[in-house]
């Protein structure tokens, strides 16, 4: 009898093929080809209204070292990417530790600190533009006690501190409950032993609980770095980068340069440089876990 | 636990929730209250007026754009289910060649934010004239970067099945696609929920995406209509602003309030242990 050519084995792989055909496709055509063309258009000027496209070579990365934007652009990146990170892991870690406590009504606290992650964004950032404008309901509220409050969105000192305080609440939640997972994972006779030891608090928080979740805090902390570099709705809402550019983070930077001044070769190559930022922001992480995730073994 | 250290924790809690609730509380009201006293520090409306709830509708066609949000974050979360699920079974659980270097490949898309490909895909859509339509909000989403990290989770999920239940589906006669379909993916069933609560939420609020593609008010998402109720002088109506940004918040909260066990849960689930 002749082997049948279909074997489990053959269909298997055919049927592997097949299941992974659409992801894989589309990471080709949306991923993949855009990321080979970005950097073909930044070498590029291509100005969609005068229906131009040229090759310049490396003109806009010349203009871009040169950009006399460029500087406060990353630094507002780096403060808001900074202060979000900074911000945004140690409230979670303290709601997380706070709501880990034998405590009635737990269930109800973690509820409200979450629920800003459902609200649409654009909503929750219009009600605090809303709640911080001159003579919103923050300083009606400050006023309330005595304090003068400045006019937060527009003040070049406390535009950026704002936008990454009203990003921190809207998303604290998310890294608060990965947070609340991994304490639970922590053996409870560890805490047993240390207490029986008469290790004050602080010291169990930072021999046993840090180090056993520091996994979790790593991957948390690369999601929300990478997320920060991604900020766009926040910024055009409240502020539109301004006052000055002390809130034109990268991405919003690119949007102006691609989308409002028509420049589309130097918007790709404004994203060359985020996907460069994020690359070794990302490799940089992984490096280091060696040195930060406390491993069991 | 001493009553003291309870009480001082209940303090602590109850004063670090304010920002989180506050918003919420803050929107409605204002959105109740007519202009003249929408920047009174009141916490309750002195004369309650739905007139602005009125306004959101005749200013914009809103019931539209509201079934624009929703038609494409339903449909990105049914695609990317289907999709993500399929490919996340097929590198868990099938052996075939190439697997490790395509997963590698897939596995790219994480690391590209969408926003560093926006100005080639805007112009692969406009050169297929697809510009002013759904289909970028749509396809992008569920065949590219945003779709592998929920093909990413799946396949997390599948590798932790036992391989026994899979195998007594063989017994019986399944193929592949049957075992995948009829075995696997119901018992997939919470990391399902948790890929459908992610993808539809980020579709939800999709923003850069929609004005980048999207030009004629019948066409605009909901964040995209948000902003647009303004004046004359391109001053924002707040109380028309606030009612809008009403109207999208309750629904997707009294969900989350009533399932809120499942949100909380698959998120924390999904963990993205990894």
């Amino acid at each position: 009898m002749r082997p049948r050519y279909w074997t489990t084995r053959r269909r298997d792989q055919l049927t592997g093929w097949l299941f992974i055909a659409p992801q894989l496709a589309g990471t080709v055509v949306f991923v993949l080809i855009p990321l080979v063309l970005v950097v073909w258009y930044s070498l590029h000027e291509w100005n969609v209204l005068a229906d131009s496209f040229t090759f310049i070579g490396a003109d806009n990365y010349r203009a871009l070292a040169s950009d006399p934007k460029l500087g406060g652009v990353l630094r507002a990146s780096l403060i808001f990417s900074a202060g979000l990170v900074v911000l945004n892991l140690s409230l979670a870690l303290l709601l997380a530790v706070l709501l880990n406590q034998r405590l009635r009504g737990t269930t109800f606290f973690r509820v409200l600190f979450f629920s800003p992650v459902v609200v649409s964004l654009v909503a929750w950032t219009i009600v605090w533009r809303f709640m911080l404008q001159d003579n919103g309901g923050v300083n009606a509220l400050l006023h309330a006690v005595g304090i003068a409050g400045p006019n937060w969105l527009r003040s070049g000192g406390t535009a950026m501190a704002a936008v990454v305080v009203v990003q921190v609440i809207k998303n604290v939640g998310l890294n608060m409950v990965l947070f609340l997972a991994a304490l639970q994972g922590v053996p409870r006779d560890l805490y047993d032993a240390a207490r029986t030891d008469g290790a004050p608090a602080w010291t169990t928080f930072r021999r046993i609980t840090l180090p056993l979740i520091s996994p979790t805090l790593l991957l948390t902390a690369i999601i929300t770095v990478v997320g920060s570099l991604q900020v766009f709705a926040q910024i055009a809402v409240l502020t539109e980068g301004g006052p000055g550019t002390s809130t034109t983070v990268l991405v919003y930077y690119l949007y102006q340069q691609a989308f409002q001044f028509h420049a589309f070769g130097y918007g790709a190559t404004l994203g060359v440089l985020l996907f460069v930022i994020v690359l070794a922001l990302t490799v940089l992480q992984w490096q280091l876990r060696r040195r930060w995730v406390f491993h069991e073994q | 636990m001493s009553n003291k250290t309870k009480i001082i924790l209940y303090g602590i809690l109850s004063v670090l929730c304010v920002p989180f609730v506050f918003p919420t509380w803050w929107m409605i009201t204002s959105a109740l209250k007519p202009n003249s006293e929408i920047f009174s520090a009141s916490l309750w409306p002195s004369h309650p007026s739905f007139a602005a709830f009125h306004d959101v509708f005749t200013l914009q066609p809103f019931a539209r754009q509201y079934f624009n949000s929703a038609y494409i974050a339903l449909v990105v979360t049914a695609g990317t289910l289907i999709f993500a699920a399929m490919a996340g079974y097929a590198f868990a659980r099938i052996r075939f060649r190439g697997q490790n270097v395509l997963f590698v490949v897939v596995l790219t898309g994480l690391l590209i934010p969408s926003e560093v490909t926006i100005v080639p895909l805007f112009r692969m859509f406009n050169s297929l004239g697809l510009i002013d339509t759904h289909w970028p909000l749509i396809l992008v989403p569920i065949f590219g970067a945003p779709s592998v990290l929920a093909t990413f989770i799946m396949r997390q999920f599948f590798i932790t099945l036992p391989v026994e239940l899979e195998e007594a589906g063989r017994m019986d006669g399944l193929g592949r696609p049957g075992i995948f379909a009829r075995i696997a993916l119901p018992l997939a069933r919470p990391a399902l929920a948790a890929v459908a609560i992610f993808t539809f939420l980020t579709s939800w609020n999709l923003y850069l995406e929609p004005i980048v593609y999207l030009s004629s008010r019948d066409n605009f998402t909901l964040p995209q209509a948000l902003t647009q109720f303004t004046d004359a002088y391109q001053g924002p109506l707040w109380n028309v602003q606030l009612s809008a940004a009403s109207l999208t918040a309750i629904p997707v909260l009294i969900v989350f309030v009533l399932a809120q066990r499942q949100f909380i849960e698959g998120l924390a689930h999904t963990g993205l242990k990894g």
